[in-house]
């Protein structure tokens, strides 16, 4: 392996580990803050009980997002100088503004929440958390702003003088129409991701309580079961909504990374999406059969039309030879074909799993509808089966679309509604000056160092879930006249 | 003014607050080690009063220490936006130095989060021990890349930084990490003895006044040499005003006026970060043969997007300030031993009760 596959395998790793993290703190800031703000307004103290419960669980996810997300804004700089010389300008825009508008509102109101119980209040205690809600969203909205751009750069031209892509609007960058269809797709892929997350544990504990003949405390958790298979559900509709513009647009500005998608290989009219191909190790055209397949569906997918016609991988590949070079520098042949397998399965695996979970959230609205307690053991074991899923999910799906990308860092767009002339090839992106040594170095210590703090997140996450609510919770505001019977700092180090 | 030039002094007021603010929790982190020592063979009481002391320590930055880092995150992104060249040489330059800030910075977050979750000693001690390393090796450090950013480094013609990880090792550069870890280690241990009630405030009180006039002399010293050989001749006004500032923590140290000691320190970290800009201006990172020097021109990103930025940058950095102060109002108040509850920490080690023998 030269520095560039370790820089690739550095970047996929250090993102991925750092996503899985993410997705559960975008959603869960805002059930929590739901959660405190139903007990703001109703008193019902099992809400001050679930907001506590799940609050405890959102910071110590939070830390380990945070702490991985330093690594992010410092990678691309250390691993992939070349590309940030490239796209700086227009690139680096969105992480600033992302430092400036969201990072700081986010820690600065956390803080001020975990310490905060006792010192502010109420209602400002509730508007904190909001804050960080709000801020964790709005991140999300920079970051994917920055990374649509690369998927179809727009707003921007090529200088030939300076050799860098430069921006010259960031209205169109901030309202790239891939990121309009990327942001509610990540957004509902967190809100799904921490729903799941709320029911799968509510519903463990609900069952187990009814189970052991404690109903008044297995109603607390009913609550939450509710509350997390509502928004599995709502998230559920929407993913499938901008999961299919997003497709449709992605045919359109990313015809490569669809056709290998649907392992599609030759132009078809009316093609078919395939349910089970399988390939030989080559991966390559040659070897790819379609086993299962629903006539037309992909056609539909992209165009709303059974009947229309896709390229497929094999003419994209002239296409792009054509276009953009049959060699690079080198004089490599260059292939315009992402991994087929990876692309293909990712895909399919993200659907998949994420079906999992809201075919989950239908069963147990039904066993939970109208008041009712449910003590089915299979709602509690599929509950906590479930946990994983959408995580799983948001990872493929990050996958596909990364490794889709490929062998392009930033893709160049042959529709209209893209620059032409701006695109990077992944293997022009790496830094020049770190050796392989230092990016193995790097690449061994950091999958140690994450391996090692996975495992007590998971240790933490599991031992703080075991321990379920409080039995008895005060209301530890200043507003409280009895607030002495709270304990001081009860959210503290 | 150029607005090149107005974006390398919004860099440098982000490197301000970073270091302002981190600097001193990255002080009491370090503090943490020497104050919060565990002594072998001494039972741990759970909850006694040597733990508390250490909870003392780390709640006198709880609710700030993360929202401090932010600024590090923001004049990385700031960087980026507005010096892409400068962005690109010095991060994957400086690979070794940031990525073991990076490694410190990680564990640092997780253990200040993760201490309290669990009631064990063995838990606490391995959390205090990632805080430790966590807040020296980025104190160090730190310095160690402005003392190389002061003096030069060896750039190409491409601007590509050549020298290689041992020539960022100079005497001048490991004096400069001394500095940085001793300016953040006075700061924090000022900072502690300000926000702190009963024996911790005793003790940083009384480390703060030996320590004040140690780092009078090496980061005078430092100062000096930056000065006269790297530097232009107006960054003097920045030597002296830390040279002064330093002299009254030595003074306020030694009266044990608390507030005034933590403004010195302050305010020399601010004339820390004036000298190093200023006499690396206009080059953003000087090279050695002056030929190859990034400058806020050859560096910068289009007028375009520093016009976009800054709009951004003036109408969002008020505000952070804002509610950033207001944050230190909300925790104003002293921290001692009695405003510490016992841990709220859970057993490490807890299985779900099987349900059939809990419903008998």
């Amino acid at each position: 392996m030269d520095a560039l596959d370790l820089a690739r395998w550095q970047f996929g790793i250090t993102t991925v580990y750092h996503f899985i993290f993410v997705p559960l703190t975008i959603g869960l800031a805002p059930l929590v803050a739901i959660m405190q703000t139903f007990w703001v307004r109703t008193g019902d103290v099992k809400w001050l009980k679930l907001t506590k419960f799940f609050g405890k669980l959102l910071l110590i996810n939070f830390a380990i997002g945070v702490a991985t997300g330093i690594v992010q804004e410092f990678q691309f700089g250390m691993n992939w100088s070349e590309y940030s010389r490239f796209v700086g300008d227009v690139f680096g825009a969105p992480l600033a503004m992302e430092a400036l508008a969201a990072f700081f509102v986010e820690s600065t109101f956390l803080g001020l929440w975990i310490f905060g119980w006792d010192k502010l209040p109420k209602k400002i205690h509730l508007a904190c958390i909001w804050a960080v809600a709000l801020a964790t969203n709005l991140s999300a909205y920079f970051i994917l702003a920055a990374n649509s751009w690369m998927q179809h750069p727009v707003g921007t031209i090529f200088n030939l003088e300076t050799g860098r892509a430069e921006m010259v609007d960031i209205g169109a960058v901030l309202t790239n129409n891939t990121l309009l269809a990327a942001f509610p797709h990540t957004i509902t892929a967190a809100f799904l991701t921490a729903g799941t997350f709320v029911a799968g544990i509510a519903a463990w504990w609900m069952v187990r309580l009814v189970r052991q003949g404690r109903e008044e405390k297995a109603r607390v958790y009913r609550s939450a079961v509710v509350l997390g298979m509502v928004t599995m559900l709502v998230s559920g509709a929407g993913i499938i909504w901008s999961g299919d513009w997003q497709a449709k647009l992605m045919f359109d500005q990313q015809p490569m990374k669809m056709a290998a998608a649907e392992a599609l290989c030759e132009t078809e009219q009316g093609a078919a999406f395939s349910i089970l191909t399988i390939g030989d190790l080559s991966n390559s055209c040659e070897g790819v059969t379609h086993l299962i397949e629903l006539p037309g569906f992909t056609s539909f997918l992209a165009t709303g039309d059974f009947d229309s016609t896709l390229k497929g991988v094999e003419d994209l590949q002239a296409e792009y030879a054509e276009k953009y070079g049959f060699t690079d520098e080198a004089g490599n042949p260059i292939s315009y074909q992402p991994n087929l397998a990876v692309t293909y399965w990712s895909f399919r695996l993200m659907i998949g799993l994420a079906a999992f979970s809201a075919a989950l959230a239908l069963a147990a609205l039904w066993l939970t509808r109208k008041g009712r307690l449910s003590e089915n053991p299979w709602l509690a074991r599929l509950g906590l089966l479930a946990i994983p899923m959408p995580f799983l999910a948001s990872s493929f799906g990050w996958i596909f679309t990364e490794m889709g990308r490929q062998p392009w860092v930033v893709v160049p767009n042959p529709n209209p509604s893209g620059v032409d002339g701006v695109w990077l090839l992944t293997q022009r992106g790496v830094s020049e000056v770190v050796s392989a040594g230092e990016v193995v170095g790097s690449l061994v210590i950091f999958t140690a160092l994450y391996g090692v703090l996975a495992v007590i997140w998971f240790r933490l996450m599991r031992r703080f879930a075991v321990e379920g609510v409080a039995e008895v919770e005060h209301d530890p505001s200043p507003d409280n006249p009895d607030k002495d019977a709270a304990a001081p700092l009860s959210f503290a180090y | 003014m150029e607005l090149a030039t107005v974006w390398f002094l919004l860099i440098a007021v982000l490197w301000t607050g970073y270091l302002v603010l981190e600097g001193f929790d990255f002080g009491v982190g370090m503090l943490l080690g020497i104050f919060g020592r565990r002594r072998k063979g001494e039972p741990a009481r759970p909850n006694d009063e040597a733990e508390k002391n250490r909870r003392v320590m780390i709640n006198t930055i709880g609710p700030v220490w993360d929202g401090n880092e932010v600024w590090l995150l923001t004049a990385g992104g700031a960087t980026f936006a507005a010096f892409p060249e400068w962005y690109a040489t010095l991060f994957s330059g400086f690979y070794v130095p940031l990525f073991l800030i990076l490694m410190a910075l990680i564990v640092r977050v997780c253990a200040f989060e993760w201490r309290g979750k669990i009631e064990s000693e063995s838990w606490r001690a391995w959390a205090d021990r990632a805080i430790v390393f966590g807040s020296w090796v980025p104190a160090v450090l730190w310095g160690v890349a402005f003392a190389n950013l002061v003096r030069g480094v060896e750039l190409d013609a491409n601007h590509q930084f050549v020298g290689g990880f041992f020539s960022l090792l100079s005497p001048f550069a490991l004096l400069g990490g001394a500095v940085t870890a001793l300016l953040f280690l006075t700061h924090g241990a000022v900072f502690l003895a300000l926000k702190s009630e009963g024996e911790i405030r005793e003790r940083a009180g009384a480390l703060a006044e030996r320590l004040a006039p140690v780092t009078l002399v090496v980061a005078g010293g430092w100062a000096v040499w930056a000065q006269l050989a790297f530097s232009v001749a107006w960054t003097w006004i920045a030597v002296v005003l830390a040279a002064a500032a330093l002299v009254a923590v030595v003074l306020a140290t030694r009266a044990r006026r608390e507030g005034w000691a933590f403004l010195g320190t302050a305010v020399t970290l601010v004339a820390a970060v004036v000298l190093i800009f200023g006499s690396m201006y206009p080059d953003v990172m000087p090279a050695l043969d002056p030929a190859n020097s990034l400058t806020v021109t050859n560096a910068s990103s289009t007028e375009y997007t520093l016009t976009i930025m800054t709009w951004v940058a003036v109408v969002l950095t008020p505000v952070v300030l804002l509610y950033q102060g207001w944050t230190y109002w909300v925790f104003r108040k002293r921290i001692s031993t009695k405003h510490i509850p016992d841990g709220i920490g859970l057993s490490l080690r807890k299985d779900a009760e099987p349900v059939s023998s809990a419903k008998e």
